[in-house]
């Protein structure tokens, strides 16, 4: 415990320190030497190619991968192109770009995914150098060709290639190159003999670092930050110029006294760095040159890959793998010799107490009065955070919980949470997974993206326990885990339908937020239908089985399916999709068994193609709409023929429809509209659409009583319609005498009380009087009332000797028909009497 | 003479929340599109786009000229077309025409639909089939409820009725579902849900559906129960002549969106009015419940009492003066114009129904309902047909004769058919065609006809495929069964009571005390009954489909919450209809909500059946 600072180095104010990580656990037999590699941040894989130069088909390079604590996970024969450099995505993929400017990508076990060209006029000039990086939109590509020209791809997912402009005077590859991410631009900073340029999409400028004399000699090295902001230059003088990367200011200049270029420069810094540093690797040394001009060199035996990282670097050689960080500052302040910082007093304190030496209280009075009690957990949580070694986080826990113990008001989050944190990275970290995070890298990286990380080397049983044990939301956690493995688990040759399918349903059950029907597309990507199908029928919402089933062709579960969800939109889809892929006859069969869809299909024709639902209706021998549809489509037919051969079929429809009804009214309407054709055409007379009534009214305005009477006949209208028609027509135009005639023609189907309220309505009195005999007894009463002749209607009422038909003269009655109220009164008590 | 409510009524959830959902996203939307534009509405939407969102709103956001969609060519000069519609295929095609013509003569402009409530994927295929889905951005309004009302709200979908019922499409029916999450995320979580209709349990299923997809919020609630019904449930109810003042102001003036316009003949000027019709309006409020007959004795006091409030000030002194024209008087002249209109109304009304063969009509519609003189009733309406009264009155009491005898003797259906035909053209043998396949006019069955469709229901119960069954529906006729539900749940009161219509006794009152609304006692029963058991044989009756399912919410059942009820229509209900439950309500102290796809009445209910609209 006390050799903590042992591996601390002094730089400027502040301390470096280097620390293992792993002893590899691969066997390279040849070390890294003549090796191709890759090593992705955030303690991401490690890709080797072995030998990439060699062509011979007959010893084909290696491809390895390694986890980053050297366990193997995959390794198989490169058979493509040469490659000239590897890469990682952010989602853990390889990214292998071959000298034709080819890249190919595999995923963490070495399966080819996809891959993708950086244009055609690399494969004649070829890629010299390539680099892989990452920006806020993604990972992106960018190579220089043998023609000197840059072209990048900013992200790699959505790859739009752009070719910079050219650099004067640049032959071959530069000296050196880095790509810089500024003001939401990717440009590239390159050297070519003495000059040093940038590049963006539309000009090359030649730009100068500050404070970087001439005799410092031309750039052979740069290096950029892991966050773009700053920049490393290293000239073939030996001198190292630091400073921000948009090369407005100078951090400082040191003179490594080397004259050799390094192998490797990379960035090491922390965020709130005190003191940042870079880190320079020759054959040999490894050399940490602080922004103050302080210098560590550590010697190296062996070929080592330095992996920059957000807070360190990585140095990893063939046997072990070492981090090489500042210290922070709060465990510099706990562990520095001699510290007095309240969070050293703590670990003191607690050290005292487990002693059971009195001490501890002494060193628990003085942070007390300094009232720092607070602070000094504080660090112990925060410097725990920091710690590799889990005995140091330990006795810094244990020293932070004990200091809680004196403090009445201390939130106990931050510690509890990074307990818990801790337990999740120290669990990581294991040699077997492999993910030697750090706890600023995890904090930056995001536990949402750590479990896809374990998801993606499918770690599937830890990224469960960590989902259980963070207590991260099902929807967030565990189903997506879930999700993962099942997709994963499809994928399995060698077990079959049933039993993949069982074990899918017993783990992922109804967990929320995992979609069946995913799975079941994974599944059918891999060529497996039938387990697809199997998969789909666990999903509950059909609505999403639809767009599947489409795909895999099994059109008619589709369209049960989006029938069954009740989503016309859906059914809609269905649909469509079946009139392009079927032909009419087996659609529309498919439609018949599906009404829902049918009708909604009827729908669409009836406002899209009309026509086709002609069709539809002959295919169902559905006589009786097809009628319906002949008849609909008449009356958009202005020409008589056509209109009339419409309704022919209507009629032959209806016929074999059995809707005799119908039938005979259709032909009857024919009947009515070659008459009215015909006279329309001799007298003009305006009747075509008009109904038999208004057609016979219309005639008889016109005073064309022949035809009316032979339509009356013609279509054996009832007699009392006719009746009502000529005797309203014969009072509007005020035929009195008419109008005689006609009620003398034979008895009045109607009666004769119409005929005295239509006279009335046309205000002729006389004429209404006229027929007021000849009203029916039970009506003749409301007759004379109609005429206003109360006495008739007393009369009347009296001799009818009808209670209520006497009350209702009465109220006709007004004060001064004394003589006629009197007589009804009279005669009631005698109707009442019976 | 307003029915004073019980104290203890539960207070109505505050439902202009709804609005301010809806007009916030209409801006939202609108202000996707920057700049200048013009805004071509749709014209049923007119209206209902006035509730939520006025010119100056929709000025403020840039929108420059506002247009009727006419499917006529636009003349518009803006750069930039903005289309508030409906998801209507013909709508969406004349926009296809607009954006061709453009192209045509080879200006550039930019289109954008706003389809609300949602889009449907045919009227996609349109676009694309037109060849301009890339030229066009689409967007959806998810304006699903217009309250009416504060215990009024509507759908605004008057197609739902004819597209669901009649054509058996049912992409409105995610709608409906839609509006019920909708309410059930405002103002749920609900304790218990009841209804009947194949469609309400579709809508129920497709809400559930998509409570189970979104996020569970806890919160109090603030409905408690809900009633789902189709209108196919009950035709006989929309099919009656309305006399209650709301029913019968809508059945001769149609009140749109809540808003009638009155005709000169009402104002008693040479201007016709828009007068909004609601429960601000302090005077329609306390009549619209009223049967007609009470109205006019309503209205007198009410002038009478406005006459004494007037003449207060005669002996009043300066200071009284002063504070009567400064509070009082402003109401009284408000109060004093509303009096005049709605007096105007009334006579108006008398005039046409008063009438002599207004009052055989209703007689006619009596007689119907309670199964007597059915033979005087056929000549009644045989009369009416060859004088070519009413061509949709006609049609109304053909259906409500239809319905309540269960179907015509075959040689009435014949010959009123031939008759109807005969007065109003060959048309309407597709409007029959329409009434047949819903059940509404129909022939009653034969001996031979039914033991053929006894073996088509044989055939149903072994082929379970749920499709088939809505192809057998129409070939069942839907038996109506009427009388018999009639005699179940005691629709039609003894006629030889006398009913007092100023004390009403029951909800029968809406109907002069004849007929008490089916659908309205379905709700009543259930509700005591909490759920459909004892009711077994009506829901066999109704053709079942009916359901009752508690929410998982164990809410007490003492809360306040569980006293407002929201009755959902699907396919419209009538004003008589809400005011028999707000009767309901009174006598049972609790209150009701009213959802409807849209207010109908008999004329709208036929109108949407006739065969002769393309």
């Amino acid at each position: 415990m006390s050799f903590i600072t042992a591996n601390w180095n002094p730089l400027g104010e502040a301390f470096y320190r280097k620390s293992e990580l792993y002893e590899m656990s691969w066997n390279l037999k040849d070390g890294l030497r003549d090796c191709l590699v890759s090593a992705a941040p955030y303690g991401g894989p490690i890709a080797l190619l072995r030998e990439p130069h060699r062509r011979s088909p007959s010893s084909r390079p290696q491809l390895e991968i390694y986890s980053a604590s050297g366990v193997s996970i995959a390794s198989f024969p490169w058979k493509s192109g040469p490659v000239v450099h590897l890469g990682w995505t952010v989602n853990d993929e390889l990214l292998c770009i071959q000298e034709d400017g080819s890249v190919l990508i595999y995923d963490l076990f070495g399966s080819f995914k996809r891959h993708f060209s950086m244009g055609q006029e690399v494969v004649q000039s070829q890629v010299l150098e390539a680099k892989v990086f990452h920006s806020p939109y993604g990972t992106g590509v960018a190579i220089v060709t043998g023609s000197s020209r840059f072209i990048l791809a900013t992200n790699i997912d959505d790859l739009k290639l752009r070719r910079l402009p050219e650099v004067p005077g640049l032959q071959g590859k530069p000296a050196c190159w880095v790509v810089l991410n500024q003001d939401r631009q990717t440009k590239v900073l390159l050297s070519n003999g003495p000059e040093l340029y940038i590049l963006d999409n539309t000009s090359c400028t030649v730009v100068c670092p500050p404070g970087l004399g001439p005799q410092a000699g031309s750039i052979v090295h740069m290096s950029v930050s892991f966050s773009y902001k700053y920049l490393a230059l290293f000239t073939d003088s030996g001198h190292l110029w630091t400073g921000p990367s948009h090369l407005q200011d100078k951090m400082s200049e040191v003179d490594t006294k080397k004259s050799t270029p390094p192998k490797q420069m990379v960035w090491c810094r922390r965020p709130k760095s005190q003191q940042p540093s870079v880190v320079l690797m020759w054959e040999r040394l490894l050399m940490v040159v602080g922004v103050c001009q302080d210098t560590i060199q550590f010697p190296i035996e062996d070929q080592c890959v330095l992996v920059g990282e957000l807070d360190g670097v990585r140095i990893i050689s063939s046997t072990n793998q070492e981090l090489l960080q500042e210290v922070p500052l709060v465990c510099q302040d706990i562990f520095k010799i001699a510290s007095m910082a309240p969070g050293a007093l703590l670990l003191e304190a607690h050290r005292e107490y487990e002693k059971s030496s009195q001490k501890a209280d002494e060193y628990l009075r003085e942070i007390k009065e300094q009232s720092m009690l607070g602070e000094a957990v504080r660090q112990c949580v925060d410097a725990a955070g920091h710690e590799y070694d889990t005995n140091t986080q330990k006795s810094l826990m244990r020293a932070a919980s004990f200091g809680k113990c004196f403090l009445t008001d201390f939130s106990p989050d931050p510690f509890v949470s990074t307990c818990r944190e801790l337990r999740v990275l120290n669990a990581v970290r294991e040699i077997s997974i492999g993910l030697p995070l750090t706890h600023t890298q995890f904090k930056q990286l995001t536990l949402q993206v750590l479990i896809d990380r374990l998801v993606y080397r499918q770690f599937y049983p830890l990224a469960i326990e960590m989902c259980r044990y963070l207590k991260i939301p099902d929807y967030q956690g565990v189903s997506r885990v879930l999700k993962h493995w099942a997709s994963c688990k499809v994928q399995q040759k060698d077990l079959s339908d049933e039993a993949i399918a069982r074990s899918v349903c017993v783990k992922v059950g109804d967990s929320p937020g995992v979609s069946y029907s995913h799975i079941a597309a994974k599944a059918y990507e891999c060529g497996r239908t039938e387990l697809a199908i199997k998969l789909l029928d666990f999903e509950a919402r059909s609505g999403e089985q639809v767009p599947l089933l489409l795909k895999m062709k099994r059109s008619q579960l589709a369209l049960s399916k989006a029938v069954e969800s009740g989503d016309t939109d859906l059914v809609y889809t269905v649909v469509t999709y079946l009139k392009n892929e079927m032909n009419r006859g087996d659609f529309f069969m498919t439609l018949r068994n599906q009404p829902v869809a049918l009708s909604l299909y009827r729908q669409f024709c009836k406002l899209q193609e009309t026509e086709t639902l002609k069709d539809l209706y002959n295919q169902d021998d559905d006589h009786q709409e097809l009628a319906n549809y002949y008849v609909t489509a008449s009356y958009r037919e202005k020409r008589l023929e056509n209109r009339l051969s419409l309704l022919q079929s209507a009629v032959d429809e209806y016929n074999k429809a059995k809707n005799e009804f119908s039938a005979k009214a259709t032909e009857e309407e024919m009947r009515l509209l070659r008459f009215q054709c015909k006279l329309d055409d001799e007298k003009g007379a305006g009747l075509l659409e008009l109904s038999l009534q208004a057609t016979m009214e219309a005639l008889l305005a016109l005073g064309l009583h022949k035809q009316a009477e032979q339509l009356y006949k013609d279509f054996r209208v009832p007699d009392k319609r006719y009746w009502w028609l000529k005797l309203k027509s014969l009072a509007e135009k005020e035929e009195w005498e008419e109008l005689e005639k006609f009620s003398k023609s034979k008895k009045s189907p109607i009666g004769y009380l119409a005929f005295v309220e239509v006279c009335m309505k046309s205000n002729n009195k006389y004429e209404a009087k006229k027929y007021v005999s000849k009203v029916a007894p039970e009506q003749r009463v409301k007759a004379h009332l109609a005429v206003s002749d109360l006495e008739g209607a007393v009369n009347a009422a009296i001799e009818r000797k009808n209670e209520s038909e006497m009350g209702a003269v009465l109220s006709r009655c007004s004060a001064s028909d004394r003589l006629l109220i009197d007589r009804l009164n009279r005669a009631r008590p005698s109707t009442a009497k019976k | 003479m307003a029915h004073s409510s019980r104290r203890d009524c539960p207070e109505l959830p505050d439902f202009s929340l709804l609005k301010r959902l809806a007009r916030d996203q209409l801006i939202y939307l609108l202000e996707q599109l920057p700049g200048k534009k013009d805004l071509f509405i749709e014209a049923d939407l007119m209206s209902p786009l006035d509730r939520i969102a006025n010119v100056s709103i929709l000025k403020q956001h840039e929108v420059d000229k506002l247009y009727k969609v006419e499917y006529k060519p636009v003349v518009s000069t803006s750069d930039q077309l903005c289309f508030l519609i409906r998801p209507r295929i013909q709508t969406v095609k004349w926009i296809c025409d607009v954006a061709n013509a453009d192209k045509a003569v080879g200006r550039f402009r930019r289109y954008k639909i706003i389809f609300t409530p949602q889009k449907f994927f045919a009227c996609e295929a349109v676009l694309e089939e037109q060849g301009i889905f890339g030229e066009v951005t689409t967007d959806e309004w998810s304006f699903y409820l217009l309250p009416l009302d504060e215990d009024i709200i509507s759908l605004e979908l008057p197609e739902f009725f004819r597209d669901n019922f009649l054509a058996g499409d049912q992409r409105w029916v995610r709608t409906a579902g839609s509006a019920l999450h909708l309410l059930h995320s405002l103002y749920g979580p609900f304790s218990k849900v009841y209804g009947i209709g194949r469609c309400s349990k579709m809508a129920y299923e497709s809400w559930r559906e998509q409570v189970e997809q979104g996020e569970q919020r806890a919160q109090q609630a603030e409905i408690g129960k809900v009633f789902l019904i189709d209108r196919d449930v009950d035709f006989v109810t929309p099919l009656c002549s309305q006399v209650v003042y709301e029913g019968l102001v809508d059945d001769i003036f149609r009140i749109k969106c809540g808003c009638v316009e009155f005709g000169p003949d009402v104002t008693s000027s040479d201007k016709s009015l828009k007068v909004m019709l609601n429960s601000q309006d302090k005077v329609f409020n306390e009549i619209r419940n009223e049967h007609f007959s009470n109205v006019f004795g309503f209205l007198s006091q009410k002038a009478r009492n406005l006459q004494t409030a007037y003449d207060k000030r005669r002996v009043m002194d300066i200071k009284q003066m002063k504070t009567f024209v400064s509070e009082e008087l402003k109401g009284l002249k408000q109060e004093h114009r509303l009096l005049s209109l709605h007096i105007g109304a009334s006579e108006s009304i008398m005039k046409k129904k008063t009438k002599q063969d207004f009052q055989e009509l209703l007689k006619t519609e009596h007689s119907l309902l309670e199964g007597f003189e059915i033979r005087e009733s056929i000549s009644f309406l045989e009369e009416h047909i060859s004088r070519q009264v009413s061509m949709m009155e006609s049609l109304r009491l053909l259906c409500l004769l239809s319905i309540t005898e269960n179907g015509l003797l075959p040689k009435d259906y014949r010959s009123l058919k031939a008759q109807y035909l005969q007065s109003y053209g060959m048309d309407h043998l597709l409007t029959f065609a329409n009434l047949k396949q819903l059940g509404l006019l129909v022939e009653q069955p034969t001996g031979e006809t039914l033991t053929a469709m006894e073996s088509k229901v044989g055939k149903l119960v072994n082929d379970k495929t749920a499709g088939k069954l809505t192809d057998a529906f129409s070939s069942l006729a839907k038996k109506s069964n009427f009388r018999a539900l009639s005699r179940k749940l005691n629709l039609v009161p003894k006629s030889d009571e006398e009913y007092d219509l100023r004390v009403p006794r029951d909800m029968a009152y809406i109907f002069s005390g004849a007929y008490v609304p089916l659908s309205c006692k379905l709700v009543e029963q259930v509700l005591e009954r909490d759920g459909w058991t004892g009711l077994e044989e009506v829901t066999r009756l109704l053709n079942g489909h009916e359901f009752a399912v508690t929410g998982s919410s164990g809410a007490d059942s003492k809360s306040d919450a569980q006293r407002i009820i929201l009755v959902m229509f699907l396919g419209g209900c009538t004003f008589s209809e809400i005011s028999a439950l707000r009767f309901l309500g009174r006598e049972r102290g609790c209150k009701f909500i009213v959802v409807t796809t849209a207010i109908t009445n008999s004329s709208r209910l036929i109108e949407s059946l006739l065969g002769n609209r393309v």
